[in-house]
């Protein structure tokens, strides 16, 4: 046994060409350059967040404040537009884009699928400056002048649709995140159900289920794919900066009223880096940054497994 | 028996009800999420196209009040831009693609290829930021080459996939033949494997420079943005993106004009590059 391996080795050695070596480890090194920038990254903002690290702790999560003339910084605020303005655009993405998915994988007929396709992912191509540009000067009127009276009317007893109706706020923020992370959404989903297994489905065909019947099936078989899909969706909407910096209003308060400004983290990084003038102000900052990119590294590492765990089951079956 | 028949048959139609109720939702649902695509390339166009014209290309903007003027320090400095982070990225993107698709079959390459995936979430404001630490803190101002810096970070993952996914697509007869004639694997890789896919790699190229050029938040306090002509990368540089922000949120309507001429000519140069990678890497598919 010792043998065979020895001699194996040795006839393996021996054929090694010299180019190939230096072939393959020149490309690893800069395979290798992604891993390392993603541990300098994590790095570079920590050393340089450290004066606000120890400054504020924990504190810095939970307090409500975020004012720089009296140098407190509290991201509290920000974590909670953040979330708030991206859990309200999962609400409003998920529905659609599953139900876009699984029209463009299961039903709609071949000459409108692909140009279906295209055109959400166009969607995705949109530079999200385009997205804020249309939010200030098409979407916030509206929502000023059309939507938020009506909602204020109808549901005006809700805490969420009371108070003054600026356009500028949580709800536009949330609606134009909405659009971005559709065609995310949408695509990843639409790939998972089209590589599901198609026997059960056929199966369930022959023995006269419809149609959707058939596809809850398929529907079913993708649950952990969906859920992952949904959570690169989620990291998209936590980590978008532009379009809503433009349109949320961008005040540090909490408050319950979508009609309301608020703030994110990305806006906040956004809107004030460049007006830092004490050395604790841009170390909040960034250390507003470390957290960004610590939520969105795990969201994405969770997403991706999800995704590759139910993709590679399958490629076995 | 009767009723049996009669009972089965009204469930047979109330399911096909439900199935045909589905399909018109999700087709509709379909038309809703095109419905903003529409939206948003109507309004820039019908807000954008009054003001595209050769003097947008070709004078510097003018100051506040003044009529007119054009934008091209910012048209001059997102190529530069784009060129500084295509000029790092590409090597690195090229390159660990071919890793990835050359040697990356075991648990390693895996876990590389998980890691540029995850490295694409990562969202521009914070690699940005990194930018800022990395570049500007060292170097004491803001420059081109900060804003470069951050644009090739974001571009890698793009090219390294793409690249990967390139060279997967060329047939293994090649590679067999190429090994059959006693061609070392480097010559083969380099020579035949990505002569042949070299189309389909320049494509995700371009899909990855077109997403750099479109890139606000990362340039915000890297390449600043400057009211005057500069293509010195070690100094501030004006792009169209920063533009757009900075006209957008001005209170005076000229500004606001160029700012949707501005976004026209980014969509126009984004789409028609997205189009192109479409275009070719389908038929790429085919000739398979």
């Amino acid at each position: 046994m010792e043998k065979t391996k020895s001699v194996k080795k040795s006839v393996k050695s021996s054929r090694i060409n010299i180019g190939d070596f230096i072939y393959e480890k020149l490309t690893l090194i800069f395979a290798v350059i992604v891993f390392a920038m993603i541990i300098l990254m994590g790095y570079e903002m920590y050393i340089n967040s450290k004066l606000s690290i120890d400054k504020f702790g924990w504190d810095f999560i939970t307090e409500t404040t975020w004012d720089p003339v009296e140098e407190i910084y509290g991201a509290l605020p920000s974590i909670y537009g953040t979330l708030v303005s991206s859990f309200l655009a999962l609400m409003i993405a998920v529905p659609l884009s599953l139900a876009v998915a699984v029209y463009l994988a299961e039903s709609a007929p071949g000459w409108l699928e692909k140009p279906l396709s295209f055109m959400v992912e166009l969607l995705a191509g949109v530079p999200s400056i385009v997205y804020g540009l249309w939010g200030i000067f098409v979407l916030v009127p509206w929502l000023r002048e059309e939507v938020e009276p009506f909602l204020n009317e109808h549901f005006g007893y809700l805490p969420f649709f009371d108070g003054p109706m600026y356009g500028f706020g949580m709800l536009a923020a949330a609606i134009i995140l909405s659009i971005m992370v559709l065609p995310i959404i949408t695509s990843i989903s639409r790939d998972i159900m089209k590589s599901v297994p198609s026997v059960q489905k056929e199966a369930a065909l022959a023995l006269g289920a419809t149609k959707w019947e058939a596809i809850k099936i398929v529907l079913k078989n993708s649950k952990s794919g969906i859920l992952g899909a949904v959570m690169l969706g989620l990291g998209r909407a936590i980590g978008e900066t532009m379009a809503v910096t433009m349109v949320i209003g961008n005040r540090p308060i909490i408050s319950e009223s979508l009609f309301d400004p608020g703030y994110t983290m990305a806006s906040i990084i956004a809107n004030e880096f460049t007006e830092a003038t004490t050395e604790l102000y841009l170390s909040a900052l960034i250390e507003l940054a470390l957290i960004l990119f610590v939520i969105t590294i795990i969201i994405n590492i969770a997403a991706r497994l999800l995704v590759w765990s139910l993709e590679k089951q399958w490629k076995q079956n | 028996m009767e009723t049996e028949l009669k009972k089965y048959k009204r469930r047979l139609k109330y399911r096909k009800a439900v199935n045909l109720a589905v399909n018109s939702l999700t087709f509709l649902a379909a038309l809703i999420a095109i419905l903003p695509l529409f939206l948003i390339f109507y309004y820039t166009v019908s807000k954008g196209i009054g003001r595209l014209n050769l003097e947008f290309f070709v004078e510097m903007p003018k100051p506040v009040g003044e009529p007119g003027g054009g934008m091209a320090n910012a048209i001059v400095g997102t190529l530069i831009l784009v060129g500084i982070g295509g000029a790092i990225g590409l090597p690195v993107g090229i390159m660990s693609g071919i890793y990835l698709a050359e040697f990356g079959k075991n648990k390693f390459g895996q876990l590389l290829r998980f890691l540029t995936d995850v490295l694409s979430g990562i969202p521009s404001i914070v690699v940005g930021v990194v930018a800022y630490t990395l570049v500007v803190i060292p170097m004491k101002q803001f420059s081109a080459l900060a804003g470069g810096v951050a644009l090739a970070i974001l571009m890698i993952p793009t090219i390294t996939r793409t690249t990967e996914e390139m060279i997967k697509l060329v047939p293994h007869s090649y590679r067999e033949a190429g090994l059959g004639l006693g061609i070392p694997k480097w010559k083969t890789s380099l020579f035949i494997i990505l002569r042949t896919a070299w189309k389909g790699i320049a494509t995700g190229v371009l899909l990855g420079l077109s997403r750099a050029a479109g890139e606000t938040a990362p340039l915000l306090f890297t390449a600043l943005g400057n009211r005057f002509w500069s293509t010195n990368v070690f100094e501030p540089i004006a792009s169209l993106t920063v533009y757009i922000y900075d006209y957008a949120r001005a209170p005076f309507e000229d500004w606001n004009a160029q700012a949707w001429t501005a976004a026209l000519v980014l969509i126009i140069l984004i789409s028609l590059l997205s189009l192109t990678f479409k275009i070719i890497t389908r038929s790429k598919y085919k000739t398979n």
